[in-house]
C-alpha cells in the first residue's frame, strides 16, 4: 500500500482524523507562540542554517577534530559505515559486558538502524524509556512522530495496551494513573540496566563532548544508573563550537512543542570513574545526501518535528501512513536516499504548499527539495507507467496549439453531451466534487470573435 | 526602466503606459473551465486604462508535468510558451501558481535568453497591480461578505502577503486591493493561510486528502458567514466549488479578478 491508501484508511475514522489534526495544529499554534516572543527569531534562523551549512561544508574537518577531542576525554569511539555496521558495534559492546536487557532513550537513528530489531534476534532485549516509545513499543509498533512517538494514540488505546501489558485496571483511563504506572515500570528498568543506549541531539567538535535533550530526564535516569553509556548519532550532529549551541538549543524545542527549552539539556563529555562511554559514529546513507547538491542540506535537520506539526497532510494522514523511519515533510526528503523504490511514493504526499519550509529552524528548503525528488525518481524509473503515458499525452497535448484547442473543445462538449463518461465513480476528482462547468466557448474563442473590445 | 513611463491620473489610474507592451497569459484551465475569469482580468487590466495583447495560440506553463515530476517532459511546452510570450515587457497572469512555475522553473534550449527574461517579467495580477502599477483607487462594488483563501504558491512562493510561520511584519498585496473594492466586507478563516489541499495531481493522487484539506477550509469560511470565497488562484477555488456544489453549499466561489472589476 503506497501513502494515499493508507491515507485514506486513516481518514476513513473522521473524528480521530480531525483529533488528530487539531491536536498537531494545537502545537504548531505554541510554536507560534513562542516564537512571536523572540524578536530574532528569523535571525536565529539565518544563523542556525549558516552555522550548519558551513559544518557540512567541512565535515570531515570536525568529524575528526571531535573524534580527537572525544578520545582525549576517554570516550570510546566507533565508526560505522551503515545501521548493519552500527548494529554490530553495539552488540559487541553488549556482549563484552554481558548485558541481556538494556534501557534506551530516544534516538531516531537507532530506529533508523532497526536496533532493537536487531538484538532481538541475538537475545537482547531493548526497552524504549521515552514514554511515547514505550507506548508504541508495547502496542509492537514503529512511532508515528520523531518528537510525539504515540500521538496517533488516545487514552483508551494507551490504557488498553497498559492493561494487556503492565497490568492496569481495566477501563482506567486517568493520564496521570497511567503515566504514574509507566514510570513506575520504567523505574525497575532503569535499576537493573547496566548499560543505556541514548541519542545524540548535537556533538560539539571543539569539546569532545554530546549534548542530549528531554522532556523526561529518561536519558539521564539511564546514563547515570548503568555502568556502561552507548550514545549513537549520525555524522550530521555536529557542530563547531559550544558557543553555537546557545543558537540551537534556542530553536530546537520552541519549533518542537512551544517550548522555551527541554525539561533536561544534559551535556555529556566523559565518562565518571569506573565507568565506560562510547560514542557510535554512524553514516547509513548521509555522505550520498552530502555529496548531492540538491538534497545535501536536508543534513541540517535537527529533528524538531515542525515541519510534521505544521503540515496540512501529515495531520490527516497519520505518520504511519509514510511507512518510513521518518515521516512528515523531512522525512519525504530523507527516506528516497535510503530506499528510493520503497519511498518513491513520499515526494508526491505534498501539496507543496511550503509551510514545512517556512517552519523549519534550520531553513531547509524542504517543499523544493520535494519536487526535486520527484523529478529524480521520476527519470529513475520509480513512477508507475500509467502516469507516465499520462503526462506524455498531456505534454503533447500542451505543447501544441492545435492539439490543445481540439483536445478542450472535445472535452468539454463530453463534459455537457455525456456527463456521465466522467461524472463516474472511477473519477477520483468526481468522488468527493463535482465537475467545474463546461462552457461552451473558452476564454480564447470568445477573443478570436470579440478582439476589438 | 518601463515603470517609469507609467503616469498616473488624480484618481490613481494609470493613464497611459509609454511603447510597453503588455501580454495577457490565461492558463489553459481557466481558458478552457473558467473563461469569465479571464474575461474580468482582461477588462480589469483595460480599466486601469492598459493596451493589453492576448498572444493567440497559448496553452499552457508546463506546471502540471513539472509538479509531478515530468519536468523533463515539459520541453515542448516550454518552447511554445517561451516562443509566444517573448518580447514583452509585462506578462501578466491571473494564476499566483503558474506564475510561481514559470519564475522558478521556466527554461528554452530553443530560446534560453527569452525564457530567462520571460521569468522576470511575468507577473501575478494582484502584484502586478500594486508594485508595478500602484493602484490605489478602483472603480469597484460588491457589497458582500467574502472570505479570502491564500493560495499557497501565492503567499509562499510569490510572496503576495504576510506569511504565519515567519516572524515578519504583517503585509497583503491581494487584501490591500480588494480594500478599495466600496461595500465588501474581508474575512479570513481561523487557520489564515493553511492549504486547501488541491495541490495539482495531489488532488486526484491522494484524493482522500485533498478533499478532507479543502473540507477544514470550507468549514472555517463557512463559521464565517461568507457569501464568497475568493482567491488570486482559481486552481484552489476550482477544487474548493467542487467540494461546495457537492455539499450543496451557499458559499460560492469568485476569483478576485472578478472581483475587482464588479462595478
Amino acid at each position: 500500500m503506497n501513502h494515499a491508501e493508507k491515507a485514506e484508511r486513516f481518514i476513513a475514522d473522521k473524528q480521530r482524523t480531525a483529533w488528530h489534526d487539531e491536536t498537531l495544529w494545537f502545537i504548531r499554534s505554541k510554536r507560534d507562540t513562542a516564537a512571536q516572543k523572540l524578536p530574532e527569531w528569523e535571525q536565529l534562523r539565518n544563523w542556525a542554517s549558516d552555522i550548519k551549512a558551513h559544518t557540512l561544508s567541512r565535515l570531515d574537518v570536525y568529524l575528526e577534530e571531535f573524534e580527537r577531542n572525544a578520545i582525549a576525554n576517554g570516550i570510546i569511539v566507533h565508526w560505522a559505515k551503515d545501521g548493519e555496521e552500527h548494529n554490530q558495534i553495539i552488540e559487541k559492546i553488549l556482549k563484552d559486558n554481558q548485558c541481556k536487557r538494556l534501557v534506551k532513550s530516544k534516538s531516531m537513528l537507532t530506529e533508523e538502524c532497526h536496533l532493537n530489531a536487531h538484538l532481538k534476534t541475538v537475545g537482547i532485549e531493548v526497552i524504549d524509556t521515552d514514554l511515547g516509545e514505550r507506548i508504541v513499543q508495547l502496542r509492537d509498533e514503529p512511532p508515528s512522530h520523531i518528537v510525539l512517538p504515540a500521538i496517533h494514540l488516545k487514552k483508551k488505546d494507551v490504557s488498553d495496551v497498559f492493561t494487556e501489558k503492565l497490568g492496569a485496571t481495566p477501563g482506567n483511563e486517568d493520564p496521570e494513573y497511567l503515566t504514574r504506572l509507566a514510570r513506575k515500570s520504567l523505574r525497575e528498568e532503569f535499576l537493573q540496566s547496566e548499560v543505556a543506549i541514548t541519542g545524540v541531539n548535537f556533538a560539539i567538535a571543539e569539546t569532545g563532548g554530546i549534548v542530549i535533550c528531554t522532556n523526561e530526564g529518561n536519558a539521564d535516569m539511564g546514563v547515570n544508573n548503568a555502568r556502561v553509556h552507548i550514545a549513537c548519532m549520525g555524522i550530521e550532529k555536529l557542530l563547531p563550537k559550544k558557543e553555537h549551541l546557545g543558537v540551537f538549543i534556542r530553536l530546537l524545542t520552541r519549533s518542537a512543542t512551544g517550548q522555551p527549552i527541554t525539561i533536561y539539556t544534559s551535556h555529556y563529555r566523559k565518562p565518571k570513574p569506573g565507568k565506560e562511554m562510547h560514542l557510535v559514529i554512524v553514516d547509513n546513507g548521509r555522505t550520498r545526501q552530502l555529496a548531492s547538491d540538491d538534497f545535501r542540506s536536508s543534513l541540517k535537520c535537527i529533528r524538531c518535528a515542525a515541519c510534521f506539526n505544521t503540515c496540512p497532510v501529515y495531520r490527516r494522514s497519520g505518520g504511519h501512513s509514510y511507512d518510513a523511519v521518518v515521516a512528515g515533510p523531512i522525512g519525504s526528503i530523507l527516506s528516497p536516499n535510503y530506499d528510493p523504490k520503497k519511498h518513491a511514493d513520499l515526494p508526491f504526499a505534498s501539496t507543496l504548499c511550503g509551510s514545512c519550509s517556512n517552519v523549519c529552524p534550520v531553513k531547509i528548503d524542504i517543499h523544493d527539495q520535494l519536487w526535486k525528488w520527484r523529478q529524480t525518481l521520476t527519470q529513475q524509473g520509480y513512477t508507475p507507467a500509467s502516469k507516465t503515458l499520462m503526462m506524455r499525452v498531456m505534454a503533447f497535448m500542451l505543447g501544441h496549439r492545435g492539439a490543445y484547442a481540439i483536445a478542450g473543445k472535445i472535452g468539454r462538449w463530453t463534459l455537457r453531451q455525456f456527463p456521465q463518461l466522467i461524472r463516474n465513480r472511477w473519477n477520483p476528482w468526481y468522488r468527493q466534487r463535482e465537475m467545474p462547468d463546461a462552457p461552451k466557448e473558452s476564454f480564447q474563442e470568445w477573443f478570436k470573435k470579440h478582439q476589438k473590445i | 526602466m518601463m515603470v517609469t513611463t507609467c503616469s498616473f491620473g488624480k484618481f490613481g489610474l494609470v493613464k497611459k503606459i509609454l511603447q510597453v507592451k503588455i501580454a495577457l497569459f490565461i492558463p489553459c484551465y481557466i481558458d478552457q473551465f473558467y473563461p469569465d475569469v479571464a474575461k474580468a482580468t482582461y477588462f480589469l487590466l483595460k480599466k486601469l486604462g492598459l493596451s493589453v495583447d492576448v498572444p493567440s495560440g497559448q496553452t499552457c506553463c508546463g506546471q502540471p508535468m513539472a509538479n509531478s515530476g515530468y519536468n523533463h517532459l515539459s520541453a515542448s511546452c516550454n518552447k511554445h510558451f517561451t516562443g509566444i510570450f517573448q518580447g514583452y515587457d509585462f506578462i501578466v497572469s491571473p494564476s499566483a501558481s503558474c506564475v510561481l512555475h514559470i519564475r522558478e522553473h521556466l527554461s528554452s534550449d530553443n530560446y534560453p535568453d527569452q525564457a530567462e527574461s520571460i521569468r522576470k517579467q511575468t507577473f501575478e495580477l494582484t502584484e502586478f497591480m500594486t508594485d508595478i502599477l500602484k493602484v490605489d483607487q478602483l472603480n469597484a462594488r460588491f457589497p458582500h461578505r467574502v472570505g479570502i483563501h491564500q493560495g499557497c504558491h501565492g503567499l509562499r512562493g510569490l510572496h503576495l502577503a504576510g506569511m504565519s510561520e515567519t516572524m515578519l511584519p504583517p503585509f497583503s498585496k491581494p487584501e490591500q486591493l480588494l480594500h478599495l473594492v466600496s461595500g465588501i466586507e474581508i474575512c479570513y478563516p481561523e487557520r489564515i493561510d493553511e492549504c486547501c489541499g488541491f495541490g495539482g495531481s495531489f488532488c486526484v493522487f491522494e484524493e482522500a486528502v485533498s478533499v478532507s484539506m479543502g473540507e477544514s477550509r470550507i468549514s472555517e469560511h463557512e463559521k464565517n458567514q461568507v457569501e464568497f470565497i475568493t482567491s488570486n488562484d482559481m486552481s484552489c477555488l476550482m477544487h474548493l466549488e467542487g467540494i461546495l456544489k457537492r455539499k450543496k453549499s451557499p458559499v460560492r466561489v469568485k476569483h478576485i479578478a472578478e472581483i475587482l472589476n464588479q462595478e
